[in-house]
Formats: structure tokens, C-alpha cells, sequence
């Protein structure tokens, strides 16, 4: 292989890679603006990912899989959302139970659809045909050949959520929410409305990434298969600065450490595989080490709101 | 004897949501198990009864089951203490998990050493242990007090990077043994007393009720509980009273990794004898995390909360060969975990009491 070609499917693997983390991450960002942490990503990500199986090996279309994937991870988050937002519960103990649930929750539906333990059957992945004028074009042509549905659409909500947040009424509350409740509250925005919005859209975004993870990479769900994304795509948040543009870099740098334990033996790159493993793990502590206190969560993230009180 | 009766039902109060929380758990969970066989819900109660029957006669029926349940509840005690620690002093260390697999190398690493005396290689595997944990805990607790980063994503990310390292150590270098894919049995000297060949039930279990006890005599006798506490109570209140709160937290996050490495080593001298490799998190330290939310983050009630856990978990063998799905265990640790968050309903009754008192006087 040539160097171009090499260069062009690194990437196409760092997207590729990037996909799921993207999703996550832009959930991690709705919730959070409106000031609800949500470390549950993980959990909704693993839940996303087993029903986006599900449906696909139910149905037989991908597609379907898709919208069962984005219903799950909503079903699960206006858990947390419940929680979190009407029983003012420790935010960070509602993810952690989130977590497990969803990763228990999981199993057991392995267990009761498919009949084995650990994994499911491997079922049909989304389908990616492109024209051929597209795709004979030279570098890129063969750059997007090497990408997924997912990939594309993770770029379009990147865009569509900045524009969201930042240039709309919605938004304006969103941010609103997040920084000063009370202040919101007394402008009439309904506090507890928005933050269940963007909780639960939290949960269809990282239900999507869950999907990204089994049927547009490998399209089979395994037990441990999301192995900590939920929490790295919860750091790009923060190394992002609680911006969807910003979470989507941070995203991308994560996805290249997770491609480059695939592409590099292609580079002559012969450390042990489980050097390349620990890779984006060690990055991602190292980014925040670099990066944290150079970027403000929103003021009245964490924090349950309750009426009336002072 | 009033004060005797006041401090007992002041203790029941304590309990009386923990206990409530279980009990729903269990109950929401028949559904689950109902759904699984595919049997109507019209058969609740039999299928009720049929879940615990199951899980008492795979747990604790004959000798030989009570003792290899012993086996499971010894670390939950050790990773419930090293969560609850953290709570306490307002941390939440997820890397418990890790910080128990360091131990877990530290032990089998140091447990090879041939030639020692029992009485020193059994010591010394457990101080292995306490300092792999304790550094690994010691990490996200630095970079917490030192930068403010939040320890959860850290720990978390501890977690996979120990299991990569004792993945590499164990499949590559001579640490470990390639064809086995796992480091040697360790010397003879090495290994804790088991109670009887009927299990792997070792005394590693008294050691954990002994470390309850110095937990608690530690957070609730001694200037270094008192300050921990005071920075989980209201850091800013403890600063002011002159409470160094970075330290604190560091220490915090030390003390619960060396437990959790206590717990780790003790799980290699007294139950695995050897360390494998790992394919995915052995969760340990999740387990934990539920054993410490049980038992609010009370030393004490860790050993109750690690024997219901325990139980549990022992009993997952059993439950699949009755058609049970053995995951069932760990929905119903889950969902104990989403009542025990919803505490504020406790809350929200008494505020309600006190605004009505306050309206009709």
C-alpha cells in the first residue's frame, strides 16, 4: 500500500471510530447544558447498541433497528431524567445506577431472545451503496467508500446541534436552564420541561451511538463491547467545552487513538496489541489533565433545581 | 433503657430504606423472571416463592454451598469498605474495579517468591497489594485535589488501563506463564488458610470484617476520619475550620484503593491462587459500589450489604439450571441501586410533615 492510501483509510477508521463517540457526545452536551450530568451515557450506549441488534434480528432491516435503538436509549434516559429532575436524586449515583441496568438489562435480553450467554447472532448491517461517480473520485471517493451512514449523519447533528443550541429559541432556554434556573423560571420557561427534553434526547442520541457501535462497525452486540465510550465521550464533553463542534474534535482525537490500534500494523507499528488498547484510555486522562480549567461546565450543571426554594 | 430503645429504633429508621428498597427490587424483578420463562403473571406469587427457594438452596442448602457462598461475599466486604470511604468523604471512586486487579497482580507477582516464611510472604502479598491499589486509587485522587478533574471518568479509565497492563504483563513478559495465559500458582507459603476442602472459603473474610471494624473506628474515632468526613459533610464548611481538603481527598482515594488492593491480593492467596488474563472487567468493584450504596456508606453495614450481594451472586449458577436467567442477579442489584438514589422520596415526606405542622400551628 502507498502512503496515501494508508493515510486515507486511517482516516476513514478514525470516523469510523469517532461515530459512536460523536453520538454520545452530543448527548452528553444536551444534557449537560441544561444541567443535568449524565454519566449514564455508557449504560445507554450499551442498551442502544443490544437493541439496535434486537430490532435489526427481529425485522430483518437495519433500519428498524435504528428507530428500536433510539427508543431504548430514550426509555432508559427519562429513567435517569426521573430521577435526576422530579426526585432530585445524586445525579451521579442515577448514572451509575443507569450503568448498570442497562448493562444487566442487556445480558438478560441476550440471554431471553438469543439463548446464549455473552453474544448475540450476528445479523445484517446497515446497508452503504454509493453512486459511482462518488466514488471514483480520486482520495475522496475512496475516503467515503470506506465510511457508514452513521459517520454522516454524526456530522450533520454536530452542525444541526450547534445550531440548535446556539441560534435558536429552543436553545436559548437550553443555555438558559443550565446556567441560572431560577432565573429561567421566573421568565416563565418551565425548568423541569427542558431539562427532561434534553435528558431524553441525551438518551436518543447515545442509544444512536450504540447503534453506530454494533450495526455500523460490527453488527453483532458482545458483553463489554462499549468498554468505557460512554465515559470518553463524556470527557470529550468536557474537553469540548460543552460544544457540540468542540465535543465533535475531541471525538475525532479519541476515534484516531481507537483506529490506530486497527491501522497499525499497515505503518509497520509493531507493539503489543494491548499497548494499542490502552491507548485511548491514556489519552483521554492525559487530554484532561491538559485541558481541565481552561473550559466552564455550565454553572448549574449537577445541580437538581427545585421551585421556589431560595 | 430509653436510651437503649431510642438508639434501636433510631437504628431500624436507618435501615427501615435500605431494607424497603431490597424488597421492591426483588419484587419488581419476578417480572423479569416471568418474562424470561414466558409464564403468565397470574403466577406471581408461585414464581416469587420459586425465586427464592432457587436462590436459598444455591446459596446456603448444604455445607458445601454456604461455604462457597463465604466465597463470594469475601471481596464485596473489601470493595463495599473502599467505596464507601470515598462516599463518605464526597468522592465516587468507580476505579475500585481496578484498584482491586492491581492488587490482584501485586499478589500473584509477589506470590511466585519462592523460599519465604508463611509468616512473611502472606504479610507481605497483602502490603503488595495495599501499595497497587493504593497508587492506583492515589492517581485520580491527586489530579482531583490538584486539578479538579472529576475523579469518575479517571478511575474509570484506571480501570481499563490496569487491565491492559495486567493483560500484557501476564500474555507477554515472563510475569506470566504464555501457554497458560495466566501468572504461576503461587507457593505454598503463599496462600491463606482455607477453612475446609469443601470450598475456597478462606479466613480472608474474617480479615474483611476486621477491616469493617477498623473502617468504621477510623472514620467515626480518629482526626483523620473526622476531617475526611467533613470534606464529604460541607467542604467549604471543613476549610474554613481549617480542614486542608486536597489532602484529604487524596487520602481519601488512597485509603480506598489499599482497600480494595487488600481485597484483591487476599482474593489471589485465598481463592484463585493465580491471576489470568482478563477479556473484559471481572466486577468486583461495581459489585461494590452497590454494597456501599446499600449500606449508605455505613463499614458495618458493608458486611450485611456483601452477604446479600454475596448471595446473590452465588446463587447465579443455580438459577440458569432452573431456567433462570443468571442475569437476573444483577438487574435486581440494579435496580436496588435506582431505589436507593430515589431516597428523596424519604425526604420529601418529612418536609411535607414539617409544612404542615408549621401551617396548622
Amino acid at each position: 500500500m502507498d502512503n496515501i492510501t494508508i493515510i486515507v483509510a486511517l482516516i476513514a477508521a478514525t470516523l469510523r471510530m469517532a461515530t459512536p463517540l460523536i453520538f454520545a457526545g452530543l448527548g452528553g452536551v444536551f444534557s449537560e447544558k441544561s444541567g443535568v450530568v449524565n454519566i449514564g451515557l455508557e449504560g445507554i450506549m450499551v442498551t442502544g447498541a443490544f437493541f439496535a441488534v434486537y430490532g435489526t434480528y427481529a425485522t430483518k432491516n437495519p433500519f428498524i433497528g435504528i428507530v428500536f435503538a433510539i427508543v431504548a436509549g430514550m426509555a432508559i434516559a427519562s429513567i435517569h431524567a426521573f430521577l435526576c429532575i422530579t426526585m432530585r436524586a445524586d445525579q451521579v449515583i442515577s448514572g451509575t445506577a443507569i450503568n448498570l441496568f442497562g448493562t444487566a438489562f442487556a445480558s438478560f435480553m441476550i440471554m431471553k431472545v438469543f439463548h446464549k450467554g455473552g453474544q448475540t447472532d450476528t445479523v445484517t448491517s446497515l446497508p452503504y451503496k454509493l453512486p459511482k461517480f462518488i466514488t471514483n473520485i480520486p482520495i475522496i471517493g475512496n475516503l467515503v467508500k470506506d465510511l457508514n451512514w452513521f459517520v454522516i449523519i454524526a456530522l450533520i447533528l454536530v452542525l444541526v446541534s450547534s445550531f440548535v443550541i446556539y441560534k435558536t429559541r429552543l436553545g436559548l432556554r437550553i443555555r438558559a436552564v443550565g446556567e441560572h434556573p431560577a432565573a429561567a423560571d421566573t421568565m416563565g420557561i418551565n425548568v423541569y420541561k427542558v431539562r427532561y427534553l434534553c435528558v431524553i434526547l441525551s438518551g436518543a442520541l447515545a442509544g444512536l451511538g450504540g447503534a453506530a457501535l454494533s450495526i455500523g462497525i460490527t453488527p453483532v452486540y458482545r458483553e463489554g463491547m462499549v468498554s468505557g465510550r460512554g465515559f470518553i465521550a463524556l470527557a470529550a464533553v468536557i474537553f469540548g467545552n460543552w460544544k457540540p463542534k468542540g465535543t465533535m474534535w475531541a471525538c475525532i482525537l479519541f476515534g484516531f487513538a481507537e483506529a490506530l490500534q486497527i491501522k497499525a500494523q499497515s505503518f509497520g507499528l509493531n507493539l503489543p496489541q494491548e499497548v494499542y488498547a490502552m491507548f485511548p484510555y491514556v489519552l483521554t486522562m492525559l487530554v484532561l489533565v491538559g485541558f481541565i480549567g481552561r473550559t466552564a461546565p455550565p454553572a448549574a450543571d449537577g445541580v437538581a433545581y427545585e421551585k421556589g426554594k431560595r | 433503657m430509653n436510651k437503649l430503645k431510642n438508639s434501636i429504633l433510631k437504628g431500624l429508621k436507618k435501615i427501615a430504606y435500605p431494607v424497603c428498597a431490597i424488597i421492591v427490587a426483588i419484587f419488581i424483578s419476578v417480572f423479569f423472571v416471568i418474562w424470561a420463562k414466558e409464564d403468565s403473571v397470574f403466577h406471581y406469587f408461585s414464581t416469587l416463592t420459586d425465586l427464592f427457594s432457587v436462590i436459598w438452596k444455591g446459596s446456603f442448602a448444604t455445607k458445601r454451598q454456604a461455604f462457597t457462598t463465604l466465597e463470594y461475599i469475601t471481596p464485596l466486604i473489601f470493595t463495599g469498605l473502599a467505596n464507601a470511604i470515598a462516599f463518605k468523604t464526597g468522592l465516587f471512586n468507580i476505579g475500585v474495579e481496578g484498584q482491586f486487579m492491581m492488587g490482584m497482580l501485586a499478589a500473584g507477582i509477589i506470590g511466585v517468591i519462592p523460599g519465604l516464611n508463611v509468616f512473611i510472604h502472606i504479610p507481605l502479598m497483602i502490603i503488595g497489594g495495599m501499595l497497587a491499589g493504593g497508587v492506583w486509587g492515589s492517581i485520580p485522587g491527586y489530579l482531583k485535589a490538584k486539578l479538579g478533574i472529576n475523579e469518575v471518568i479517571n478511575s474509570i479509565m484506571m480501570n481499563y488501563i490496569a487491565l491492559n497492563i495486567i493483560n500484557l504483563l501476564i500474555l507477554r513478559t515472563a510475569i506470566g506463564e504464555q501457554r497458560k495465559a495466566a501468572t504461576p500458582i503461587i507457593q505454598i507459603s503463599a496462600m491463606i488458610p482455607r477453612f475446609n476442602n469443601l470450598s475456597r472459603a478462606n479466613i480472608g473474610i474474617i480479615i474483611g470484617i476486621i477491616f469493617a471494624i477498623f473502617v468504621f473506628w477510623l472514620l467515626w474515632k480518629t482526626t483523620i476520619g473526622y476531617e475526611l468526613r467533613a470534606v464529604g459533610n460541607n467542604p467549604q464548611g471543613a476549610e474554613y475550620g481549617g480542614i486542608n481538603i486536597a489532602k484529604n481527598m487524596i487520602i481519601a482515594m488512597g485509603l480506598s484503593g489499599a482497600i480494595a488492593g487488600i481485597g484483591g491480593a487476599l482474593q489471589v492467596s485465598g481463592i484463585l491462587h493465580q491471576v489470568q488474563n482478563f477479556v473484559d472487567l471481572p466486577g468486583y468493584g461495581f459489585d461494590g459500589i452497590a454494597v456501599a450504596l446499600l449500606a449508605k456508606s455505613n463499614p458495618i453495614g458493608c458486611i450485611f450489604a456483601a452477604i446479600l450481594f454475596g448471595t446473590l451472586n452465588s446463587s447465579s449458577k443455580i438459577l440458569q439450571l432452573n431456567d433462570i436467567p443468571k442475569q437476573i442477579v444483577y438487574l435486581i442489584q440494579a435496580v436496588v441501586i435506582i431505589f436507593i438514589a430515589t431516597d428523596y422520596i424519604v425526604k420529601y415526606f418529612k418536609e411535607k410533615k414539617k409544612k404542615k405542622v408549621i401551617v396548622n400551628g
